[in-house]
């Protein structure tokens, strides 16, 4: 205890920090210093790595044989000897734009529906009713089942010749004739669209129920009495107060959708109707031998979301952290 | 007036849990069917055939796959628990300079496409010479149940009475007496609802585990699932893969339903807090 | 048995500071009481005594040693908190060993003193039980023996009574006091938001305002002698009648301060007269409440339980001895 106290005064003065705040600063360190070197291994590192193989014409055979070729995976050209210019690279590819739409295209589709559903869901949890546990927990199976077996349930459900999708909708008179759902290109994207609305709005519904259980119940009591009408209720005073709950759930679903893989690579295989980004970039990585062509492939859907990230920050001022200022 | 209203609100209630559950119900009516009668459509249970289960469980390597998943998902879950709980001890009770940008960068991380990292991981892999093997998908499945358990731990235990801390600092705790001896008791609940939210993700992931294992035995239970298929077009083994399917979501169905209450508790932490 | 020593203690949350320079000596075995209303720093000044706030400015002497930057369970103190703060998954034997254990000491010593401890709490019958498993009087109790067991040179006390309802709260306040003479007069420093608690157990009592000392002194002497308007005000219940305007001029000063206990009931040539617009009967005594044209109401304490109707007329006076004149300053006039 004396040794503490015969402490200099001045090196304490200028330190500023008590024995028990360095201490715990410096626990703190040793406790963050495994954590963050496990990301910086697994997700700093490979990050880093992808973004220079994007520059590289590294090929799968040869991690280690590929040369620097500046911007020539992504834009490059070439004057024929006709004097006509050919646009070589990812960005005159288009494939890779076909992919872009398709990404984007099912993202915003999808998350649409799912937020709309969500929505519908969530009100219905939020009344009182009997049965609502068990109405809960079956929302929770597409939810709990891994996407690959969704993918190949609804693979058999939409299947041409033997699926009971095609059986329904034709006893319902909604279609005249059996439809290849996954297999042609006019509706392999309705499809996965059904398979991912189906799986993912439970999720939805669950963030927005946790919203809507925030909002004081004797606001509805207090507009009850009012005789306000409950649709404007919904619109006036629902809506507005759970916009934060459904601004997150919207990011997190969108992030979600932007990487989408597994189901389009399980349900509609090969199929130039629903490639995504992620499939197309994996495709030139692995299937096609063109590491460095995917490595920038996957460096622009990279950029694509951390763009969209920072403008929902900077549009929505949303405070993901959950850190209150002091 | 107020008849029709209950009525139509029942009939949405109705419409939802038929359509939550129908897939299931129908996998699960499908895995009873062989032969011939798969491919009659019905849709009430017709017969009670375990053949395609025998099929699936006495396969060379589906067994293997499931397995590979248990080990990889568990192991994966430990590793980001045990680096986790100092972690997110540091990031919710200690206050010093730059913890917010970790925890942005935290957040960041669990916001990566996969596909952004694949290459990198995969070069990563090779080095260590991991391919093809469990590690390498223990390896690449921290990059999204680390910062995930990481996040969800940090608001937990930002909610825990500060008294208690103090009371063990003045009782002469270290940080890491505080962390083993005072806090981890009281966090099981947390753990076992962050562990499993973790375990499901390693189990259902897809794409590292396709991307990094080569060979049948290997291959965890989603890639055997996906790529279970036959000669050609015409044999795919609807029977056997509908049988697998249930066999590999009736445990997930049945944690997700005891649990659910946590669950739903763990999904929507930080996310709606703020 | 340890004297502590605060000069010229600040501390500050950014640019907000919360403990304006505070200058205090807390003598060896004393019990002194902080209080003050919510928000005067009196809980951050016990935290800062206790280590587990840093004191941005000043000094901290434990008997004579500087201890600004020595951790709390280096400084020979105890803590007892406002939520108890049992360690929840222990039994009631290992969250009064805990600290023990920590500093590595013999199981022997260890179960000696936990046990010792319990019985002059008496809770020895609920060593084995989980805290959640006692009522919340239980729970202080073993909170306190927790503190015990450490034998401390200082005990700290951050409002212990507060979650406890009134009768238990008047019970503990005892056994706290008991504790005090018991424990061959242990230094403790105790904070309260309740002045009624302050005056009943305090050696001494420091009246904390926005982060100021206001007054120190025994709890006889904030009665008699407050230094301001403010101390007055806050020391005694009910609280003091304040008077200005005319019915202070009458007496030379900026506010007049009367406790109810010292107004005399006349109708013989009385200051005052007034009409009754309340009274509260609490058997022994009856707080008659006097409207004579003031801001609020006079109180005035009238012995015994007679009922008084409401609207009849009543004569005051004060009585000339225990008049509190103060200035335009909220300074006391020296007469």
């Amino acid at each position: 205890m004396t040794t503490e106290a015969t402490n200099p005064p001045h090196t304490a003065a200028r330190s500023g920090m008590s024995e028990l705040k360095r201490q715990r600063v410096r626990a703190a360190m040793w406790f963050l210093v495994p954590m963050l070197a496990a990301l910086a291994i697994v997700a700093a590192w490979p990050l880093a790595r992808t973004i220079w193989f994007g520059f590289t014409d590294t090929t799968l055979n040869n991690l280690y044989g590929g040369e620097f070729i500046g911007f020539e995976n992504y834009l490059t050209w070439r004057e024929l000897s006709s004097g006509a210019i050919r646009w070589r690279g990812i960005l005159a590819d288009p494939s890779w734009w076909n992919a872009v739409w398709n990404t984007v295209y099912f993202a915003v589709i999808s998350v649409f529906f799912e937020t709309v559903f969500g929505m519908i869901v969530a009100l219905v949890l939020n009344a009182e009713f009997k049965g609502r546990g068990l109405v809960r927990a079956a929302i929770l199976i597409p939810w709990a089942i891994p996407t690959i077996v969704s993918a190949r349930m609804w693979g058999w459900m939409l299947n041409d010749q033997f699926g009971i999708l095609n059986d329904i909708f034709l006893n319902l008179g909604l279609i005249s004739q059996k439809i290849a759902w996954t297999a042609s290109a006019d509706t392999a994207m309705t499809a996965i669209l059904i398979v991912d609305i189906w799986k993912t709005t439970p999720f939805m519904a669950l963030l927005i129920l946790a919203g809507l259980q925030m909002v004081p119940r004797d606001i509805y009591e207090a507009s009850r009495i009012d005789g306000v009408h409950p649709v404007k209720v919904f619109f006036r005073i629902t809506l507005p107060l759970i916009r934060p709950a459904i601004m997150v759930a919207v990011i997190f679903r969108t992030l979600d959708a932007l990487r989408i893989f597994d189901l389009v690579y399980v349900l509609t295989p090969n199929s130039a109707a629903t490639k995504t980004m992620s499939v197309i970039a994996r495709e030139n990585l692995i299937d096609f031998n063109k590491f460095g062509y995917g490595s920038a492939q996957s460096t622009l859907l990279f950029l694509l979301i951390t763009a969209f990230v920072a403008l929902y920050i900077w549009l929505g001022r949303v405070n993901l952290s959950g850190e209150t200022e002091r | 007036m107020k008849w029709v209203k209950l009525t139509s609100f029942y009939a949405l209630v109705v419409v939802i849990v038929v359509i939550a559950v129908f897939p299931f119900y129908y996998a699960v009516v499908t895995s009873f069917k062989s032969g011939t009668a798969l491919f009659r459509i019905s849709y009430w249970p017709e017969s009670l055939n375990w053949a395609n289960y025998i099929s699936v469980l006495t396969s060379r390597n589906f067994p293997i796959s499931i397995w590979n998943s248990v080990f990889v998902a568990t192991l994966t879950v430990v590793f980001a628990l045990f680096l986790a709980v100092t972690a997110s001890y540091a990031l919710s009770r200690v206050q010093f300079r730059g913890r917010a940008l970790i925890l942005m960068t935290i957040l960041g991380v669990s916001m990566f496409p996969q596909i952004a990292v694949l290459a990198g991981v995969f070069e990563l892999i090779r080095f260590l010479g991991v391919f093809n093997t469990p590690w390498a998908l223990i390896i690449s499945y921290t990059i999204f149940t680390l910062p995930f358990t990481v996040w969800v731990l940090t608001t937990f235990m930002r909610d825990l009475p500060m008294e208690i801390e103090e009371a063990a600092i003045v009782d002469g705790a270290s940080p890491w007496v505080i962390i083993t001896q005072v806090f981890l008791p009281l966090m099981w609940p947390a753990l076992v609802t962050t562990g499993l939210l973790a375990f499901i993700g390693a189990w259902n992931e897809f794409l590292f585990a396709l991307t990094f294992t080569s060979s049948e035995t290997t291959r965890t239970v989603p890639v055997a699932i996906a790529l279970l298929s036959g000669a050609s077009e015409q044999e795919v083994p609807w029977g056997n893969i509908m049988a697998a399917s249930v066999i590999v979501t009736v445990p997930l169905i049945i944690l997700v339903l005891i649990f659910q209450r946590k669950i739903v508790a763990g999904l929507t932490a930080g996310g709606v807090k703020g | 048995m340890a004297q502590l020593q605060l000069k010229n203690v600040r501390k500050s949350y950014g640019s907000v500071e919360v403990i304006k320079g505070v200058d205090l000596d807390i003598k060896s075995g004393e019990f002194m009481v902080f209080v003050g209303p919510s928000g005067c720093g009196k809980s951050t000044l016990l935290r800062l005594i206790s280590g587990l706030e840093d004191i941005t400015s000043g000094d901290l002497y434990f008997d004579g040693e500087r201890v600004n930057h020595l951790a709390p369970s280096k400084r020979g103190i105890a803590m007892v908190f406002q939520s108890y703060a049992l360690y929840p998954h222990m039994k009631v034997y290992d969250n009064m060993a805990f600290g023990m254990k920590l500093e590595k000491a013999g199981k022997e010593e260890i179960d000696k003193r936990v046990r010792a401890a319990a019985r002059l709490l008496q809770i020895e019958e609920y060593l084995d039980r989980l805290p959640k498993q006692l009522s919340g009087g239980q729970r202080q109790r073993v909170a306190i023996g927790r503190a015990i067991v450490r034998d401390p040179r200082v005990f700290l006390f951050d409002e212990p009574l507060s979650n406890l309802d009134a009768a238990l709260r008047v019970a503990t306040r005892l056994e706290i006091a008991k504790l005090h003479h018991s424990m061959n007069n242990v230094t403790m420093i105790y904070v309260t938001h309740d002045q009624v608690e302050a005056m009943t157990l305090a050696d001494r009592i420091c009246v904390l305002r926005d982060g100021v000392v206001m007054q120190v002194g025994s709890p006889a002497e904030l009665y008699e002698k407050p230094n301001s308007l403010f101390v007055a005000g806050f020391i005694g219940s009910p609280k003091m009648n304040f008077l200005t305007g005319e019915f202070a001029a009458k007496y030379d000063c900026h506010t007049l301060g009367l406790r109810a206990e010292h107004i005399l009931i006349t109708d013989d040539n009385p200051a005052w007269r007034g009409k009754v617009v309340h009274s509260e009967n609490l058997g022994s005594d009856n707080f008659v409440f006097l409207d004579i044209g003031a801001e609020e109401p006079v109180i005035v304490r009238r012995e015994g339980n007679a009922p008084v109707a409401i609207d009849s007329e009543m004569g005051i006076s004060p009585d000339p001895k225990w008049m509190y004149r103060f200035n335009e300053a909220g300074k006391p006039i020296e007469s």
